[in-house]
């Protein structure tokens, strides 16, 4: 399935750009990392691994030992501190919830269509063209009309999207399948009684791209494990949050043709990390950092058996 | 000087009654020494001089600027007690004490493990109003070196065959996932517990494949995400596996792994610490209660028994703290033995609930990390064989651990750390050796020795009040899946103390009245 971008560019580009930056949408703002941290919150860095990447201007240093010395010596400070943390958290809680109405009006397609155009993301359902929202965050609500057109390709690249938000949209994929999975304590799921029927193959979503989505973590690729079937194109390249340690839950997704797993800042190798998820999935293509990245010198001796490598 | 008077970064007391924030600084590095952190009862290194006489040979840095040495001494000295005294400053006008534990205290959490820091932290947080309960964790080896959660090798899963287990655990994993929205501080960075969700894959002969269907069964109606598989889909998915012998397998889809429990204990430590509860480095020697006489209704007379003191030694000297408690939470892991025979627990005639002893004693087990180059890829899950011996992955390079529990007969004898390597020869290679022919080659890097707090009745936790001794509440025995319940079983055990009942997983298999009754809660899938 011939990507957008490409169309843009080259008409029979099939094949994928370095580095995933060549991934932006038409219409889509790619927005830098550190416009992403806002910056009158200037103390409550705590749960957001996002701002260790930028390094802190001089006032915003001031500022900040002034409101921990002040939190340090006063209760009412250390609260309002702790308060802005939590709002912060519950900012990117509130952007996950699940949209149960529109699930139960108008079908499990539409409802995961419509969580992830909230997001800002963009759906492309089965024989139709990409929809997104445009600058302002509006879209056209004609999806909702297709009821039992199958969702192929998810574009949530710099989305907020957790692991929540991945939960209800593969539980979505899988009630659409009639696959109820079983459900989690701690969810809002309903507690299911039953044991979960044998499932039905879904050739439902092929492709899924995770670009540069901040709250992306190891947890999310653990759930992906139900699109097995069907998927067969996953980026991941630029989200910050993901270790090798994820990527081998990968592993179910056998289907899987191409994988991008450039720019992982959290990888420690990435190089091996390349090699050891190739081994992995043999019949994927992956895009990663060039294998002899963070050999000191000399050629690499291990014996690689799966495509030959694009140029980085 | 009123500037720097007022400078934070000085070390911080306590004012006893907490009428100023304590901020302890912990860092998330393993503690060499005592210095690792400066929490609230321990000054490590005190910095605050009293209104003792210094030593005269204090002097000595004055040699050869008599007059000015003695002005700069004086002056500092002078500081440091106007420091003293405002604000965030410990008023310690007679001695300095900031060393030794309160002498009142609501909770007394004897243990400063992964379950006590948990049970601390739910306290903390579950409590109403905010800030009413003074809890104090007394834990006597602050370098963790013999606990058995900095030994743990990690892993967290559902496939047990109890349901309250399996609940605990699925409340852990999402504790875990979200583990920095509960355990978030501000300012400090955010943990990363190096979660690896690789699952868990257990492996049946012919003779438990029954008991596994039906585990699985159990495990995915309370809602574990568990597939069933047969030896050939295994050899398919897992082409390392020799699966001759195998009949069935279960693994585990998600929520299953491993993760680092160190980074979980000191997350919960400095989260607990900036919530306001106590440490104390120091060992619980004695417990001074007072019993009264009642009848139960069908006329027997049963002695009631209540601790109101607990006596904490300070480390490496006879002097002890007497702490006036309300509560005493038994977290003490491998060694609950040892406090519950302090509190009375089981001092009477055997066959009584008197004489009803708790049954959790050390068992030592040995872990083993060893390097196999053309071992099993990324994917490997955590693999439990049908004889007992498991492995998993470890990191990037085909570093592997794993180990073996030996039966009753061959238990090693629990007085010390030391690793038996003739073990792994005999008992941990071969089967795994036979079940995975890759490793027939490799070589083993190190090993090391932890703790179980094992219960002998039935290897399952014991949680909740004992009914004789009316405040000790017990939280302890997990005989090795204790660090993956943990944050499920402290959130329990606080609703205990806070509501006296158990609110979100009930836990009542769970309570101490099952070792006089006799009603074992059998839990099967323990390795």
């Amino acid at each position: 399935m011939a990507h957008p971008a490409n169309q843009r560019k080259k008409p029979d580009c099939g094949r994928w750009e370095s580095g995933g930056r060549e991934w932006a949408l038409p219409g889509k703002r790619v927005w830098p990392l550190h416009l992403v941290t806002p910056v009158w919150n200037r103390g409550t860095r705590g749960t957001r691994g996002l701002s260790r990447a930028v390094a802190p201007e001089g006032s915003q240093k001031k500022g900040r030992s002034l409101l921990q010395f002040l939190a340090d010596r006063f209760y009412d400070v250390q609260a309002l501190r702790e308060y802005l943390l939590r709002k912060q958290v519950l900012k990117v809680h509130q952007k996950n919830r699940p949209f149960t109405y529109i699930r139960e009006r108008f079908g499990p397609h539409a409802a995961g269509a419509y969580f992830i155009l909230k997001q800002g993301g963009a759906v492309k359902f089965q024989g139709k063209e990409w929809i997104r929202s445009d600058a302002r965050g509006h879209f056209s609500l004609d999806f909702l009309k297709f009821q039992a057109v199958p969702v192929e390709a998810v574009d949530a690249s710099g989305c907020a999207i957790n692991y929540q938000g991945l939960d209800s949209v593969c539980e979505w994929a899988e009630t659409a399948g009639l696959f109820i999975c079983p459900s989690v304590v701690g969810s809002r799921k309903d507690h299911s009684a039953s044991p979960p029927p044998p499932t039905v193959a879904l050739k439902e979503l092929q492709s899924l791209w995770l670009q540069r989505c901040p709250h992306v973590d190891d947890w999310c690729l653990g759930r992906l494990h139900p699109l097995a079937n069907s998927l067969q194109e996953l980026s991941l390249a630029g989200c910050p949050r993901i270790s090798e340690r994820g990527l081998a839950s990968l592993h179910h997704l056998q289907n899987l043709r191409r994988l991008d797993i450039s720019d992982l800042p959290a990888v420690s190798n990435p190089g091996l990390t390349r090699i050891l998820v190739e081994e992995m999935l043999p019949s994927c293509q992956v895009l990663g950092a060039d294998w002899a990245q963070g050999l000191p010198s000399g050629p690499e001796e291990q014996s690689r058996d799966t495509a030959s490598p694009l140029p980085a | 000087m009123l500037r720097r008077a007022l400078q934070p970064g000085l070390s911080r007391g306590v004012l006893g009654r907490g009428l100023g924030t304590h901020r302890g600084r912990s860092t998330l590095g393993k503690v060499e020494g005592s210095g690792g952190y400066r929490g609230s009862w321990v000054a490590p290194v005190s910095s605050y001089v009293t209104f003792r006489t210094r030593d005269p040979t204090h002097d000595g840095k004055t040699v050869g600027r008599l007059g000015e040495g003695d002005q700069n001494g004086k002056v500092s000295e002078i500081k440091k007690k106007i420091q003293s005294v405002l604000p965030r400053g410990a008023w310690n006008p007679l001695r300095d004490t900031s060393y030794l534990p309160p002498e009142h205290s609501d909770v007394v959490i004897v243990g400063g493990g992964v379950i006590g820091l948990s049970v601390a932290y739910w306290l903390k947080r579950l409590e109403k109003p905010q800030g009413a309960i003074r809890v104090l964790v007394v834990e006597r080896d602050h370098t963790y070196s013999q606990a058995s959660t900095a030994l743990s090798v990690g892993g967290i899963r559902q496939q047990f065959s109890v349901p309250e287990n399996i609940q605990l655990s699925l409340f852990s994993v999402e504790f875990l996932r979200n583990i920095n929205e509960y355990l978030a501080v501000v300012d400090d960075p955010p943990l990363d517990i190096q979660f690896n969700p690789s699952g868990y894959l257990l492996l049946a002969s012919e003779k438990g494949a029954a008991v596994m269907e039906s585990n699985v069964k159990v495990q995915r109606q309370e809602g574990a995400k568990v597939c069933l598989m047969s030896p050939e889909q295994l050899r398919n998915k897992f082409p390392w596996i020799n699966t001759e012998g195998v009949a069935l397998a279960s693994y585990g889809m998600e929520h299953e792994g491993w993760f680092d429990p160190w980074c979980l204990l000191q997350g919960l430590r400095r989260k607990v610490q900036s919530m306001g509860v106590l440490f104390c480095h120091g060992e619980v020697t004695r417990f001074v209660s007072s019993s009264s006489h009642t009848e139960t209704t069908s006329g027997e007379e049963v002695t009631l028994r209540r601790i109101h003191e607990v006596h904490v030694k300070m480390d490496r000297s006879l002097e002890y703290q007497p702490v006036e408690c309300a509560l005493v939470i038994n977290a003490a892991g491998a060694w609950s033995g040892q406090i519950a025979e302090l509190a009375g627990v089981g001092k009477g005639p055997p066959g009584t609930l008197q004489g009803t002893q708790l049954p959790v004693e050390l068992r030592k087990r040995y872990v083993y990390l060893w390097h196999c180059p053309q071992g099993p890829g990324l994917e490997t899950p955590f693999v439990i064989d049908a004889s007992g011996a498991y492995f998993r992955r470890e990191g990037l390079g085909n570093n592997y651990l794993g180990g073996c529990s030996p039966t009753e007969e061959e238990e090693p004898d629990p007085g010390n750390l030391e690793v038996d390597h003739d073990f792994f020869q005999d008992k941990v290679w071969p089967p795994l050796a036979q079940r995975v022919p890759a490793f027939e080659t490799l070589k083993v890097r190190s090993a090391w020795a932890g703790y179980y707090d094992y219960n002998t009745f039935d290897q399952n936790g014991v949680v909740g009040p004992h009914p004789l001794v009316v405040n000790m509440y017990f939280a302890t025995g997990f005989s090795g899946h204790g660090l993956q319940q943990a944050p499920a079983v402290g959130r329990a055990v606080a609703e205990m103390v806070l509501d006296g009942h158990f609110r979100t997983i009930n836990l009542s298999p769970f309570l101490f009245n099952r070792f006089y009754l006799g009603e074992k809660v059998q839990e099967h899938n323990i390795i």
